[in-house]
Order: C-alpha cells, then structure tokens, then sequence
C-alpha cells in the first residue's frame, strides 16, 4: 500500500506493474488515470495548478486506502497524485487496487478516486483564456458519487 | 496556536500561516473562524461566509464545533477540489 505526492509525471505502465511484480495471488488490477481537461470551446484552459496541505495530504490518502483496505480484499493498491502547475492532457491522479478477484479491485478504485475527491486536500486553480486565473468550485455532483459509499 | 490557510482563503487573508494567541473565549474552530473575522479586512473577505471555510485540526477534517487547544495545527481551507 503506497501513497506519493510528487510534482513530476508517473509511468502508468511501470506503476502497474510495481504493484504485481513477484507476486502470483493476484487476479486483477484496476486503475483509474485522471487527467487536465480542456475547457469547452470558446474558452480554453491554459493551465492547471494544484495547491495541496504537505503532511495531511499523505495522511488523508493514507487513511482513504486504510479504509478501501477494510472493505475490500485487496492485495495492494497505490495512489500517485501530483500537484503544481499543469497542462492539459497532463495527468493528475493514479488510482491502482489489486485483488484475487476483479469486482473487489473495480469498486474499491471507484471508491478511493469519488472518496479522493472530497477528503483529500487539494486545491485547482485554473488558468483560462477567457476568465484569467479562478480557483475551482467543489462540485455536488462530487458528493453525492462519495456519499453513495456511506454506511 | 498555528493557522494554515489554503486557496482562496489563503490569497484573501494574504499569509499561508501564522502564530495566533488566542483570548480564553475561543475554544472551537468556529469561534477561531468568527475571532478570525474581526482582525482586519483581508480577514472579514476571507471570512465573510463561514458556512464554505473547511477545517482540519491537526490535519484531521474536524467541524466547525471541533474545540481547540493551545499547540493545535488549525487548518482552514475552501472545500478540497482534487483528483
């Protein structure tokens, strides 16, 4: 179970593979690859930044894979998500679970990815043509894809 | 006490951090929010609705009745927008 915060970009492929090397229990692996979206035309999104809180940030994912671990049989499972300033097309987040069996992999990286985005603490500023620089609203539509895992 | 701000919370109030002492009658981080507001007018902008202002204490989420100690690490932040 691993937990990286980092400015540079992550080999999705390598990380993947990280996860199941040496290893011959697991099933499978499921895996979610957030990316920077452009806007919708005629504005366009020059950039992306992610502020984040050093410490809780590593805390926060740590306690979110706790928590996948407890509800899911999970052999391992990692999170990368990087923070400064992005392009699109860039990514921003890796989400990986690995399991026996494919329905414990597939939900418990739905959950930690919809859990992410309302626990962790990240900021996205967005830079745009249009509209300058304007820090990202919480979306509801978020918290009601994390609330669908309650109780 | 130690007060982080992130965000827009943090470019309003103008500092990333500072060192409060706070008077007895603050002992939640709702009564930081509200003591927070009065200090000025970067404070009172970035206060100015503090039903949106996201806590931690500690680096653990907390709510706004969450009660605060000296040496506590506060954390006040808008909601978190990651992933």
């Amino acid at each position: 179970m691993t937990v990286r915060v980092q400015a540079e970009d992550f080999d999705v492929g390598a990380a993947l593979d990280g996860l199941t090397a040496g290893r011959s229990d697991i099933g499978g692996v499921a895996s979610f690859v957030g990316l920077v979206r452009d806007m919708a035309p005629p504005d366009r999104l020059i950039a992306m930044t992610l502020e984040h809180y050093p410490g809780m940030t590593e805390a926060e994912l740590s306690r979110l894979e706790a928590e996948a671990r407890a509800r899911w049989p999970l052999s391992d499972c990692l999170i990368i998500h990087r923070h400064g300033r992005l392009t699109p097309g860039e990514r921003i987040v890796l989400v990986a679970t690995a399991s026996a069996h494919r329905t414990a992999a597939l939900e418990a990286c739905a959950f930690l990815i919809d859990w992410l985005k309302t626990q962790a603490p990240f900021w996205k500023l967005e830079e745009t043509e249009a509209a300058g620089r304007r820090w990202v609203d919480a979306k509801a539509s978020d918290d009601e894809a994390a609330a669908r895992w309650q109780g | 006490m130690r007060v982080l701000y992130f965000a827009w919370l943090r470019e309003r109030v103008g500092l990333a951090e500072e060192e409060v002492d706070l008077p007895p009658s603050v002992t939640s981080v709702g009564e930081l929010i509200a003591w927070l507001r009065g200090r000025g007018d970067n404070y009172a902008a970035a206060f100015a609705r503090p039903e949106v202002v996201r806590a931690a204490v500690n680096q653990v989420h907390a709510k706004h009745d969450r009660p605060i100690a000296p040496g506590d690490e506060i954390a006040l932040f808008p909601p978190v927008t990651g992933g």
